[in-house]
Order: structure tokens, then C-alpha cells, then sequence
């Protein structure tokens, strides 16, 4: 990306975003800006408020306090030039199953008020895109989830948009579809020069996709940056200990100068430290002489979720695992 | 202009699902058939005050009119369906004026409504009426304007509901009163004078009673002026396609 580090040349500004229901903050007071031809990440765990800041910035939702510019229009107050500026793919389908693949695309051309003369053009043009031509007749409803979601992806670029919102574009989707649909926002992006803003609470689409990432939570960006800035950014490699005394080792290692971060996740002791591969035999070495039994060790660079736990003290997916707890405590109950 | 090719575009996906739905087509024709076959002949035996026409022949407008206000109101729905989907984002979000979107699907479930309608036209033989094609094409103006307020209100109510269950109570509230007090299966001359009133202020009522100056003919004797009917349905329209476009126009 060109104009990484300057503001040349933004195609959003939002200054002081703020969404409020109720007594709930559920968007605080968000400020950024995206350069035209980037691929913006809103990373953060599910209810942080980035689908809520892409439904403001797409008029669906209105602003409590802030302003957001989307290619030179103000989202209060000229709603709809800023809606012929973009398309967006929702979270949830927003196709209609009792029509057709073309009709869905022909009905959003029409819409858009895209000239009778490109019409045809441009929704086989997207047809082919998303690799759906021989499908194209068939209803909706025969789709797979898959197929459904490229054909939201192509009907969001049949109108030309000068920024394409996809919100958790690959959310429940299998990981060979994932990988399709990773490959083509790459493609798009190089090719049509198109801004693209995503949300996600993938790692690794975000860093596979994102030229930048806002890590946000609980309504507010707490850190932005390159996913490779991002990550250099922890200043260190991480080293995972398997031990039975995780207390014992990190007060041993704790005043060490090149040791940046300690902790204990799922009873392993994580360290962040400069260096890491010098660092590891000398871990060994500690835990040696002060007759510490270690089962297990590894190191590897930090990923974003590192950064991500680096900045929030949680893990991004912490509520899965309980929600696996009280599915399997209901079946035990029932086998009972 | 884009407005009108958006407009356009929603009234013919509206229709598209409607004729797509093979079911609902034929059930269409059951009901008018129930009201006008059992409901009718049941009556016809406890009831002789009509001249010339024969009990099932005086409800037979009703029963159209029946018609237009039960699908216009289930017509609603669809909004509630496109909430449900997802799919009433894809429309939000486009270029189109909420006006638009409201005046597409009012007139998409409006033609829905009116074809659905004129199916019971089919049913005249049942009962004995000789249809022709005038007067079924002068009644078709009528039925667009009974159904056009309507569905505004079935629109906007739904517009309104957080579920299809709520909405299905609300319709029973709304469709029974509208249909029992608008004249449709019994005369409003000799009803006690609340229920008079309240039918005055029933839509449904002039449209029932256009219904059966075109349809009877002289065999009935008008409660309004056909002019008075069309020019209260016409108000009537007017009214709920601008509430209906200003409680569709506001954002959360």
C-alpha cells in the first residue's frame, strides 16, 4: 500500500463516532480514517460494536453523536449520496430465496439505477466474478451457503461502489469456502481499486486481508496499525511453558530485563520476550537449577492473538468455550 | 426517475413472489368459495328480506371486498418476512427514498390483492350472478381503491411488529370488526344506531356498498351515492399512504 503512515488521500473519516442504546455505549466515541484503495480490518470479538459502526456508516443506523465523512458525504446529513457510494455485504443473508440468482442482481441494479445499457454487461460480469454463471437461473433457495454468500459478495459490486463494507464476510462459513472467499477480496482489491472496509473476528482473515487493523472492544479502538506493525509491536517472540508450577517459574523469570510479559493462560505460563531463541535454552536453564519440571515447551511469533490478548487481557473467542460447557451439561442432563 | 425504476423494481418482485407461490393461488379460491357456498346457502334459509336477489347473491360483493381486506392486511406480512430475511437491508440501504420502498410495496401487495380479488369473480356462477366483462373492468377501479388504504395500513402495522406473531393478533383485531361491520353479510338499514356509526367510519363499508351498485345493479339500493363512495375511499387512501410513508420514512 502506498499511503500507509500518511493521510493523503482518505475516503472515510470518522471523528468521534458514538452509538448509544439506551443506557448501552455500544460504539464510543470511534475516530479513523481509510485511504482510498485499502483494506480496512475492524477486528474485535463478538458485540464490540463493529457491526454497529458498519450499519452508521452505511445510513441503516443512526448516528447518536460523531460525524463520519464516506467519500466526501456527510452519513447524517446526505444519506443518500453516501448510499450510491457503497455496497455492503451483511453479516446475516439479505438475498431474496424466491428469486433467482440473476433476478437478485438484476433487482439490485435496478436499485441502484444502474443505465439499462450496462445492466446485462456488469451482472455477468459479476456472475463470473464469483464463478456462479452456470447457476445464475437457478432460485436462491437451491444455493448453498457458500454460493450465497459469493452472490452477495458479487451483488455488492454490480453498482461500482467506491468502498464495499463486508460485514464478517466468511462468519460460518467451512474453511474451504473461507479460503475461496479470502481470495476473492485479494483479487478484487487489486484489481478494481476498490476501498474495502471489513469486520471480522478472525485472526487470520483479518491479518491474510487487512492492510491495517483496528483492534476494537467494548465500542472503542484500542489499537491500530499494519497487522505486521501490529504484531511487531509486542517487541518480542512468545515462549509457551507447560509446567505444574507456573507461579514458581514466572518469579523466577519476572525481573529478567528482556523479559516484556508474563502470563498464565490455561495453566501454561506465556512469556513475551526479545529474542526468543536465546531466550529458550536459558528458561531451561532456570527451570533447572531451581528444580522446576517442565513438560512442555514452544515458541513461535506472536500472532494477533497476541496483540489481541496483549491489549484486552482476554482471549477473542473467550465465550465459545463455556457455551460448549452448558450445551454438553444439558445433554448429560437428558441422558440422565 | 431512478425513483420510478425503484419503485418499479419492488412492485414487480412483490408480484413475481406472489404468482411464484402456487399455493396461495389456489387457496385463494377456497375461501370466497367457504363464505360464499356454506356461509351463503346456510343464511338463505333464515333470511328472505332481500327482493330480488338471493341472500348468497347480496354477499357475493362482500365476499369480494372480504377478500381485498384479508390479503391486504396479510400482505403486511412481507415486511416482516424481508425483516426476518435480511432482505429488507438490501433495500434500506439503497439509493432508493423510504417513500419509494413504501409506495413499491404498497402497489406490488396492492396488485397482489386485486388479482387475488378478482378471482372470486370466477365464483359468480356459484351463486348465480351473471358477470360480464364491464362490469367486472368497472369494478376493478373500486377494488384498487378499497385495497390501495389497506395495504398501507396492513404495511404499516407490520412496519411496526417485531414478530409475525404479534402481527397475526393484530390482523384478527383489525380484518373481523372491518369485515363484520362493513355491510358484507348483513343490510346496515336495520341495524341499531352505534353500529351504524361505527360502519360509517368503516372504509370497508363504501367500498362493499360501490361494490354492489356495479354488481346488482338495480336490484340494490344504494346506502351512499356511488360518488360519496369513492370519494371516502379515496380519502381513506390518501390518509394511510401518508401515515404509512412517514412511520416507514423514520430511522432507529
Amino acid at each position: 500500500m502506498e499511503n500507509i503512515g500518511g493521510t493523503m488521500d482518505p475516503i472515510i473519516e470518522v471523528k468521534d463516532l458514538t452509538k448509544r442504546f439506551g443506557s448501552l455505549v455500544a460504539v464510543d466515541a470511534l475516530s479513523f480514517a481509510v485511504e482510498r484503495g485499502e483494506v480496512f480490518g475492524l477486528l474485535g470479538p463478538n458485540g464490540a460494536g463493529k457491526t454497529t459502526t458498519l450499519s452508521m456508516l452505511s445510513t441503516i443506523l443512526k448516528i447518536t453523536s460523531g460525524t463520519a465523512i464516506v467519500n466526501g458525504f456527510d452519513v447524517a446529513r446526505q444519506p443518500s449520496q453516501v448510499r450510491r457510494s457503497i455496497g455492503i455485504v451483511f453479516q446475516e443473508p439479505s438475498i431474496d430465496d424466491r428469486l433467482t440468482g440473476r433476478e437478485n442482481l438484476e433487482m439490485h441494479a435496478n436499485l441502484y439505477a444502474v443505465p439499462g445499457s450496462e445492466k446485462g454487461k456488469r451482472i455477468d460480469e459479476v456472475l463470473k466474478l464469483v464463478e456462479l454463471e452456470d447457476r445464475a437461473d437457478s432460485l436462491m433457495r437451491t444455493y448453498s451457503g457458500g454460493m450465497r454468500r459469493r452472490l452477495e459478495i458479487g451483488r455488492g459490486l454490480i453498482h461500482h461502489p467506491k468502498v464495499l463494507f463486508l460485514d464478517e464476510p466468511t462468519l460460518g462459513l467451512d474453511p474451504q469456502t473461507r479460503e475461496h472467499i479470502w481470495n476473492y477480496i485479494m483479487e478484487l482489491s487489486k484489481r478494481e481499486n476498490i476501498t474495502m472496509v471489513l469486520t471480522t473476528h478472525y485472526m487470520e482473515e483479518a491479518d491474510k486481508l487487512c492492510s491495517r487493523i483496528a483492534i476494537v472492544d467494548y465500542g472503542k479502538i484500542i489499537a491500530l496499525d499494519e497487522p505486521k506493525q501490529l504484531k511487531e509491536g509486542l517487541e518480542g517472540d512468545i515462549i509457551m511453558v507447560k509446567t505444574e508450577m507456573v507461579g514458581e517459574l514466572s518469579h523466577r523469570l519476572k525481573d529478567m530485563s528482556s523479559v516484556k510479559d508474563l502470563k498464565e493462560q490455561k495453566g501454561e505460563l506465556k512469556i513475551i520476550v526479545k529474542d526468543g531463541e536465546k531466550f529458550l535454552p536459558r528458561v531451561v536453564e532456570i527451570a533447572a537449577n531451581s528444580g522446576i519440571h517442565i513438560e512442555s515447551m514452544s515458541i513461535h511469533e506472536p500472532t494477533l492473538e497476541d496483540v489481541f490478548m496483549h491489549y484486552t487481557g482476554r482471549e477473542i473467542r473467550a465465550g465459545g468455550g463455556e457455551e460448549y460447557h452448558g450445551v454438553t451439561a444439558i445433554r448429560r442432563r437428558k441422558i440422565r | 426517475m431512478s425513483e420510478m425504476l425503484g419503485i418499479y423494481t419492488l412492485w414487480l418482485r412483490e408480484v413475481k413472489r406472489y404468482t411464484r407461490e402456487k399455493t396461495r393461488l389456489i387457496s385463494s379460491f377456497i375461501q370466497p368459495l367457504l363464505w360464499l357456498v356454506i356461509f351463503g346457502s346456510g343464511m338463505q334459509f333464515s333470511n328472505t328480506g332481500f327482493g330480488q336477489i338471493s341472500y348468497q347473491q347480496f354477499i357475493f360483493p362482500g365476499v369480494v371486498a372480504q377478500t381485498l381486506l384479508f390479503t391486504s392486511m396479510f400482505m403486511g406480512i412481507s415486511v416482516i418476512w424481508d425483516r426476518e430475511f435480511g432482505f429488507l437491508k438490501e433495500i434500506l440501504v439503497s439509493p432508493i427514498s423510504r417513500i419509494s420502498i413504501f409506495v413499491g410495496k404498497m402497489l406490488g401487495a396492492t396488485t397482489d390483492a386485486v388479482i387475488q380479488g378478482s378471482f372470486v369473480f370466477v365464483l359468480s356462477f356459484v351463486v348465480g350472478i351473471f358477470v360480464d366483462i364491464q362490469t367486472y373492468l368497472t369494478c376493478l377501479p373500486i377494488m384498487i381503491l378499497i385495497t390501495f388504504g389497506l395495504v398501507s395500513v396492513g404495511l404499516t402495522i407490520a412496519s411496526r411488529m417485531e414478530s409475525l406473531e404479534s402481527f397475526g393478533v393484530i390482523q384478527t383485531f383489525v380484518n373481523l370488526p372491518l369485515f363484520f361491520l362493513s355491510g358484507a353479510l348483513f343490510p346496515l338499514t336495520h341495524v341499531p344506531k352505534w353500529l351504524r356509526w361505527v360502519s360509517i367510519v368503516n372504509p370497508v363499508t363504501y367500498g362493499v356498498d360501490a361494490l354492489r351498485i356495479v354488481i346488482l345493479k338495480s336490484a340494490w339500493t344504494p346506502l351512499f351515492p356511488w360518488q360519496y363512495d369513492l370519494l371516502a375511499l379515496g380519502a381513506f387512501d390518501a390518509a394511510m399512504i401518508l401515515f404509512g410513508t412517514m412511520v416507514f420514512g423514520q430511522r432507529k
